[in-house]
């Protein structure tokens, strides 16, 4: 990540500029969904675009959410490259069975014939009390699913790097932002998330990790917004003289799985952080492919934080003791050091 | 079915209700507005202008009936006999909540009262229509009545529903609360047709669309169709165009309504409007308006009261009801 400041955009903003950039080049890309018109997108995700594009290329969708992304899936086969966006993937329940039996499997199905370069883009995370329907991130769901990429950037840069990846890529890509790293104003956002974004137009390849902050004691492996916490209790760590590594996946398929030998085989001790539910996903994944390729190098149990298989409450108590936070994060460093 | 003061009433009860939730709602959100802060923190739907809908098809829904509502649910809530002080708390997140603080504004359930309502869109009809079936078996003349707004007539689970209610003849009514929007999209920019009613013949049930959000008039319809359900007649569908008088959400800034449309939903209040028909027949007097917007001020403050003075959860307590311990 560049350091300068010259050009700082939120996440939202790098959101926007990487779709809005690839449209004017590329007239074959379309962005649809809920309120992504005049509205610029519940999250501005797509603000500006349909002043930019107008309503031909920028489709306000009913909620008719098993229609317009199954839509995609005709619609990438002749030649275009939609972007839909789901307001929050809590949602994308409604319209699963195009998602992931077709979406995810065309390719395969028709023995690598049939394409489908669609981006489904959504919202994704808790913190501000919305609750078990609108603050899940369900990432590992769709990652659980072969067929489907799974993009969860952490920042402004990598955001728009990312984003305009998923669009080139010709396979179906699923592209989480959290929305509390967009840089809204009506919602809290980590300011960690809200750097240099160069004006042109570049690429971050798909299932490359990147060590955000580097140590030598213990690996903190994680994504989305779990990231900025975990720099902030490395940060904390420091006058104890705990040196922690903070690796970032940015993309959980394809998943950087050298990286998270790498650190391992440097550090010894492994966290892994997700603001998912534990069982059966994510943390679950990384630390089996600890077990399976970095055994020799743990000198302590892997450890996983992560949403505790509990729906997310709408208190403002009860979600701060459901979501992993700064605090935990720096206790369960801490219990692993011991 | 009840009188019309008492429909008004509960009219009152409602805006009052949806008027001091705005006020609440901004409480620790300023000068900086964040969704996170305040005592009552994260989504708000607000339902005022919307009360002619509640009120008028629940003055023919009894207590035992069930009733599923969308992300907006307030208004419902009230008209079907939610506690109001257990509602309150659970907007506030306290343990004397509905949901000892779990659900919130969007998650509000009531089984005594057979309420339930959903933050997905669409997600109530189906349940509703399974609530049906269960009555019909058990012959008990009970109906289902499902709520939801017009952008989600344009979701699978309504057609789905439609169909299989019609094939099953079980006693659920259709509720379309047709405010013109979908947060930011009009209604003619998602619905390929003007009225929801028209859908309702090609799945072989009646169907009714009610402009004017007159109370008196969404009564009657309710009525007929909840008569009928009750006969084993099956299932209705009835679509009310109706206002809503607050943004999508609180902190909407609204800016892809027309000029002057707010003002004028604010010129056609129905609770105004019903209030001058109820005077100008002698069925209220000024005395009694003010007795009853007395009242009702006192039982939202009652339970604001309430809510506010019930404790928060413990963290621990988020671990609890995700299985049925025992
Ligand atoms: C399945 C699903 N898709 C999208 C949303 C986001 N969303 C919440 S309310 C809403 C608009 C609903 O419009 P309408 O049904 O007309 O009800 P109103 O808000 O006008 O009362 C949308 C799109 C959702 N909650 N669930
Ligand atoms: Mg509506």
């Amino acid at each position: 990540m560049s350091t300068t400041t010259a050009r700082k955009l939120t996440m939202a903003r790098a959101i926007s500029e990487a779709i809005g950039q690839e449209m004017a080049h590329d007239p074959n890309v379309l962005v649809w969904g809920e309120d992504v018109g005049v509205y610029g997108g519940i999250f501005g995700a797509t603000q500006g675009l349909y002043a930019q594009f107008g309503e031909d290329r920028v489709l306000d969708t009913p909620i008719s959410e098993s229609a317009f992304i199954g839509a995609a899936i005709g619609a990438s086969a002749e030649g275009l490259r939609p972007i839909v966006e789901l307001m929050f993937v809590d949602f994308f329940g409604v319209a699963m069975d195009q998602i992931y039996n077709h979406l995810a499997k065309n390719h395969y199905m028709s023995g690598g014939s049939v394409r489908h370069p669609v981006v489904l883009m959504t919202a994704i995370g808790g913190g501000y009390s919305d609750a078990a329907q609108h603050s899940q991130t369900l990432y590992s769901l769709f990652a659980h699913v072969p067929g489907l990429k799974v993009v969860v950037p952490s920042n402004a840069y990598d955001a728009k790097g990312l984003m305009i990846s998923a669009i080139r890529d010709d396979n179906p890509v699923m592209y989480f932002f959290h929305k509390g790293l967009l840089g809204l104003g009506w919602m809290p956002s980590d300011d960690w998330a809200e750097v240099h974004v160069p004006e042109d137009r570049y690429e971050i390849p798909f299932g490359q990790a990147q060590v955000v902050g580097t140590g030598t004691d213990l690996s903190i492996i994680t994504i989305g917004a779990m990231v900025p916490k975990a720099m902030k209790a490395r940060k904390l760590l420091q006058p104890a003289g705990i040196a922690v590594e903070v690796v970032d996946l940015r993309t959980l398929v394809p998943l950087d799985r050298k990286a998270i030998v790498e650190t391992v085989m440097k550090t010894h001790r492994a966290l892994i952080v997700d603001e998912d539910y534990r069982s059966f996903g994510m943390s679950g994944e990384i630390a089996a492919i600890l077990a399976e390729e970095a055994l020799d190098y743990l000198e302590a149990p892997v450890r996983r934080l992560a949403v505790p298989d509990i729906p997310i409450p709408y208190s403002r108590i009860l979600e701060q003791s459901a979501i992993p936070s700064v605090e935990a994060i720096t206790q369960a460093v801490h219990a692993l050091m011991e | 079915m009840e009188s019309y003061v008492s429909m008004y009433r509960t009219m009152c009860l409602i805006r009052r209700y949806e008027d001091r939730m705005a006020e609440i709602y901004t409480e620790g959100k300023s000068p900086l507005f964040s969704i996170a802060a305040g005592p009552v923190p994260g989504e708000m739907h607000l339902a005022a202008g919307q009360e002619p809908v509640a009120v008028g098809v629940m003055a023919h829904v009894r207590p035992d009936d069930a009733v599923t509502a969308p992300h907006r649910p307030h208004h419902l809530a009230i008209a079907k006999g939610v506690d109001l002080r257990r509602m309150t708390a659970e907007i506030f997140g306290r343990t004397t909540g509905l949901s000892h603080g779990k659900g919130g504004h969007m998650h509000l359930f009531d089984p005594s009262v057979h309420f339930s309502c959903s933050g997905i869109v669409g997600a109530g009809f189906p349940p509703a229509v399974g609530a049906a079936l269960a009555f019909k078996r058990q012959g008990s003349g009970r109906v289902a009545v499902a709520f939801a707004g017009e952008g989600a007539a344009n979701q699978g689970t309504f057609h789905e529903s439609l169909n299989l209610a019609a094939l099953w003849k079980a006693p659920v009514l259709f509720v379309i609360e047709d405010n013109h929007y979908a947060i930011s999209v009009p209604k003619a920019q998602s619905t390929a047709i003007v009225d929801n009613s028209d859908r309702a013949r090609s799945y072989g049930i009646p169907g009714v669309s009610l402009r004017g959000n007159d109370v008196l008039a969404i009564s009657e319809a309710a009525h007929e169709a909840i008569s009928r359900a009750r006969e084993g007649q099956g299932p209705t569908l009835l679509e009310v165009e109706t206002t809503r008088l607050y943004g999508h959400f609180q902190g909407d800034a609204e800016a892809y309504l027309h000029t002057g449309e707010k003002a004028e939903w604010r010129q056609h209040d129905p609770i105004v409007r019903f209030r001058n028909y109820l005077l100008e027949h002698h069925l209220l007097s000024m005395a009694d308006d003010a007795a009853i917007q007395q009242d009702v001020a006192t039982l939202v403050e009652d339970a604001i009261a309430y809510a506010r003075q019930s404790p928060e959860p413990l963290p621990e307590d988020a671990w609890t009801d995700v299985f049925i311990e025992g």
